[in-house]
């Protein structure tokens, strides 16, 4: 449990124990722990997430207010992330051990060990400070995002880069990659047509996990670049002690995740035709 | 010698050895085959033997390096396909030589429609429309057994069974009318009911499109059934040609003779089979001398220092054994 | 009274995956198959991929228990050994399969996977070595070399150690599943002469299974056919080989390269389904010949009946409705 009591949150550390206790009284946590559970779950089924403690707002409107900044965010660094990811994974597959081959493992290993605020930091510092291309804070035009959307997709790109390399080195070296050769199609084909569509499936799942993360909110990101989404709002919540809205931003984002892995499942059922049948 | 351009496909001398880290692996130690316009020439041996390698050398899909080769040449329709660009053996391989694999499932790829898969290649090498190639698809699926079944150019390879699959293959393979059709044991994956019925139709392509047929197979039965001419290949070298006839009822080399006599039948019930002791050497250690005396139950001093020449005993029967008078 | 392995009306169902209903998708794998092995014989099994073998084998050896039926070894019901005794029983009993390469653990040497089996044993160390260095010489493989490693191993080799490993638990019945398709030619007679040196040193019993029946009749005393998960024909190896009776069999023998003398199905236009031995049965529409689609001698009883397998002879048995007509 975390440790706090939101009623002296409310009332204030030299508030009377009698406030205290009403306070108490009218959130409800003065009931046994499993009344209290239970209550919550009857009217999340219901779905009323119940009313945020610090702002007095129901939590479901809290949540879709942020929501959509949080979306487009998280949108824009897969997509960005895709972008880089596959087709330099792809060339570093097809010309193994070549200039585009060493610049690819170059920026994987460098996506994936700097840490992305600090990638944040350093692109805010250099491009909205120095040359000002972008704006340092704020939000609600596409410009706030585009520097956001770099930090965050540039270390999942690393990932997906490394995976759709290992991915395409291994459908290249399957059977079918020598029957399509043995056929005499041009090595563009064999790469594009035959292969790169069966390295892909594994590379699609992974993007969809990673998109299902982000969209529970970029906590340090949106911290970094004062960015009002999903994340700040639960961390403050956290901060407050603000349970209601602590709870529902858990179910919601446990929501989204399966919600896109499902989205997943049926992206893969379309492209794998040997899921389909069954 | 003979006017090579009697010979669809002729193979002089052909030597291959790929460089490793652990050493170099000499995969093919000079050999020579010939193929004329239908007419089916079986390769037989077992694994590691350089089989594979010989299909693939003459598909120009052997990559260079780590292979290299050391000598020879391959004819194909009296022009050398060694040393010739990537472009141009690319616009032989499928059209003009073609190749059929083991495992149909593996070899076929697995997301795309059969119909994609067959008619691409229409569409690159013959410069067919989409609906002509869907068209001399259908026409082909028809020639090896599938009927003109356009739920068969629909279906993806996993829809299909085994025989249909390796079906499949082989119109693939036909497709664009080559006259070398090179088949890498094309019925080892499939059931024993379904392995007869591959070998007739490949016995029917060779009549009715008078193709030249490189049948590669370990299995000596199957080889009984399907080859005009034998050529039996150990450690990278050809032991021993012959025709079907001369091969099984006259053999010569002490090696295929020792492979018919270890195969298992019920006339053999109660007797040991006479195994060939020993395993297969690979390509990285191959024996001094003759590759096979470290097994061989004739073999004297001489097999052991000195390689033994192919001579030729008559009709097209030829052996490289020191033992054989 | 009853023969060393004695298998009665032996059925292996497997359920689809049906959220609530579990009948939906179910198969017939095997499908009430009988047959015993004398002590120290042969038994052949024949049939093509998909036809039960593998799904026979793992239900004789009770790795996936059979949904109905019962299996006797030595006179013990194997349905009827609590948990820990059937682990135990198990000993007697051991299989080798047709991979050697996937059956051998890469990172161990030769040495620990063939001790492995022999801590259940509760054997002392000089003992497990003295026994693990017995069996390897037995199967031609030098003990010297049990500290090396399976890739350092060629795949005839690697069979031996595999066959070794089942010899460490000191069995009585061995399941041979396909033990050399999977092996070069020239290498396949010694493993065949290897197994037939060790039945009659150690007095074992196989279950031999093989889609070839060249090696089946070399080996076997008695064979069984096996399609669609029925035993569509069983005897002694001189009467399937010598009478072949039912067109499955038949069919099977044509199919033999270099040996068309029966008079079967020549069907290269045949219907595809005609050749594939394989797809299970369902288990609706069960009162059929499971044969009679692709059978030339199929007619209107056959759609309406199911044959068992009769007497013919001696030890000869044909399950064909056809076949019991004419007698």
């Amino acid at each position: 449990m975390i440790p706090g009591d939101p009623a002296l949150t409310i009332a204030g550390v030299d508030a009377a124990e009698s406030d205290i206790q009403a306070i108490r009284a009218k959130l409800g946590t003065d009931k046994p722990m499993l009344n209290q559970y239970l209550e919550w779950i009857w009217d999340v089924f219901r779905f009323d997430f119940g009313t945020s403690l610090t702002s007095g707002r129901p939590v479901s409107d809290l949540i879709m207010e942020r929501f959509p900044l949080t979306l487009t965010l998280a949108v824009l660094g897969i997509l960005l992330s895709i972008v880089i990811a596959i087709p330099l994974g792809v060339i570093s597959a097809v010309r193994r051990w070549s200039f585009w081959d060493y610049l690819g493992m170059l920026f994987s290993q460098a996506g994936m060990a700097i840490p992305s605020f600090w990638l944040g930091i350093l692109l805010l510092m250099l491009l909205s400070i120095k040359y000002r291309v972008f704006p340092l804070f704020g939000s609600g035009s596409i410009n706030h995002l585009i520097l956001p959307s770099i930090s965050l997709g540039i270390a999942r790109a690393a990932v997906l880069l490394r995976l759709t390399r290992a991915s395409m080195v291994e459908e290249l070296s399957k059977e079918y990659v020598i029957t399509a050769r043995a056929k005499g199609l041009t090595e563009r084909m064999v790469n594009y047509k035959h292969a790169l569509r069966n390295a892909l499936l594994p590379v699609i799942t992974i993007a969809g996990i990673q998109l299902g993360y982000m969209l529970g909110g970029a906590i340090i990101i949106e911290q970094v670049f004062s960015l009002p989404g999903l994340g700040r709002l639960f961390l403050f919540a956290v901060y407050q002690r603000d349970f209601p809205l602590i709870q529902g931003g858990v179910v919601f984002v446990a929501f989204v995740f399966s919600f896109i892995n499902f989205a997943v499942d049926i992206l893969y059922s379309v492209l794998n035709p040997k899921i389909r049948i069954s | 010698m003979t006017v090579s351009n009697n010979n669809l496909l002729e193979i002089k001398n052909l030597d291959i050895s790929f460089i490793q880290a652990r050493g170099a692996a000499h995969a093919l130690r000079g050999i020579d085959l010939t193929i004329s316009s239908g007419e089916i020439l079986a390769l037989v041996g077992e694994s590691g033997s350089g089989k594979t390698v010989t299909s693939m050398s003459i598909m120009g899909l052997v990559p260079t390096p780590p292979a290299r080769v050391n000598a020879g040449s391959l004819l194909f329709k009296g022009e050398e396909l060694i040393g010739r660009p990537h472009a141009e053996m690319r616009k032989i391989r499928g059209n003009e030589i073609a190749m059929v694999f083991q495992e149909p499932a593996k070899y076929l790829n697995p997301s795309l429609k059969i119909g994609e898969q067959i008619t691409e290649m229409l569409i690159l090498h013959l410069g067919m429309s989409k609906r002509q190639a869907v068209e001399k698809s259908l026409e082909f699926l028809d020639v090896v057994g599938l009927g003109k079944s356009r739920r068969v150019l629909n279906a993806y390879p996993h829809e299909l069974s085994g025989g249909m699959k390796q079906r499949a293959m082989i119109a693939m393979a036909i497709c664009c009318n080559p006259s070398l059709l090179l088949a890498d044991e094309p019925t080892t994956a499939l059931d024993v009911t379904l392995q007869l019925q591959i070998l007739k139709l490949i016995r029917s392509l060779k009549a009715t499109f008078s193709m030249g047929i490189l049948f590669i197979s370990h299995n000596l039965g199957i080889v009984r059934e399907i080859a005009d001419r034998v050529s039996v290949i150990y450690a990278g070298k050809i032991v021993e040609s012959a025709s079907n006839k001369a091969l099984f009822e006259n053999t010569l080399h002490p090696y295929t003779s020792a492979l018919l006599q270890s195969i298992p039948d019920a006339k053999k019930r109660g007797h040991r089979l006479r195994a060939i002791p020993g395993s297969v050497p690979d390509a990285e250690n191959i024996p001094q001398g003759c590759s096979f005396h470290p097994r061989c139950a004739l073999a004297s001093d001489r097999c052991s220092q000195e390689i033994p020449m192919t001579k030729d005993y008559g009709n097209g029967h030829s052996a490289a054994c020191h033992m054989v008078q | 009274m009853n023969r060393f392995v004695e298998i009665v009306n032996l059925e292996k169902t497997y359920y689809g995956h049906g959220f609530f209903k579990r009948s939906k998708n179910a198969v017939k794998a095997v499908d009430r198959v009988s047959f015993g092995i004398e002590k120290k014989s042969v038994y052949g099994l024949v049939g093509e991929s998909g036809c039960g073998k593998t799904s026979l084998v793992r239900s004789v050896l009770y790795l996936d228990p059979p949904t109905d039926g019962e299996v006797w070894v030595d006179n013990t019901l194997l349905g009827g050994l609590k948990a820990t005794e059937l682990r135990s029983f198990r000993r007697r009993m051991q299989i080798v399969f047709q991979d050697p390469n996937s059956a051998l653990n890469p990172k161990m040497n030769i040495q620990d996977s063939l001790e492995e089996g022999l801590f259940n044993r509760g054997l002392d160390n000089s003992r497990r070595k003295e026994l693990v260095t017995r069996m390897l010489d037995l199967v031609g493989i030098s003990p010297s070399h049990s500290t090396r490693y399976p890739h350092e191993f060629s795949g005839g080799q690697k069979q031996r150690i595999v066959i070794a490993r089942a010899l460490c638990m000191e069995p009585d019945f061995l399941v041979l599943d396909e033990p050399v398709s999977n092996l070069d030619v020239s290498i396949q007679a010694q493993i065949i002469n290897l197994l037939q040196d060790l039945k009659s040193e150690l007095g074992l019993t196989y279950l031999f299974i093989s889609h070839d029946l060249n090696l089946v009749a070399y080996l076997s005393d008695q064979i069984a056919v096996m399609y669609k998960g029925r035993l569509v024909e069983t005897g002694s190896t001189d009467e399937i080989m010598g009478h072949p009776m039912h067109p499955y069999t038949l069919k099977l023998f044509s199919s033999i390269p270099g040996m068309q003398t029966t008079p079967a199905a020549d069907d290269f236009t045949a219907p595809e389904a005609a050749a594939s031995g394989g797809d299970k049965k369902p288990l609706e529409g069960a009162n059929v010949c499971s044969y009679c689609d692709p059978c030339p001698m199929a007619g209107q009883e056959c759609r309406g009946q199911e044959p068992q397998l009769e007497t013919i002879d001696g030890s000869h048995k044909v399950a064909c409705l056809k076949l019991a007509n004419h007698n």
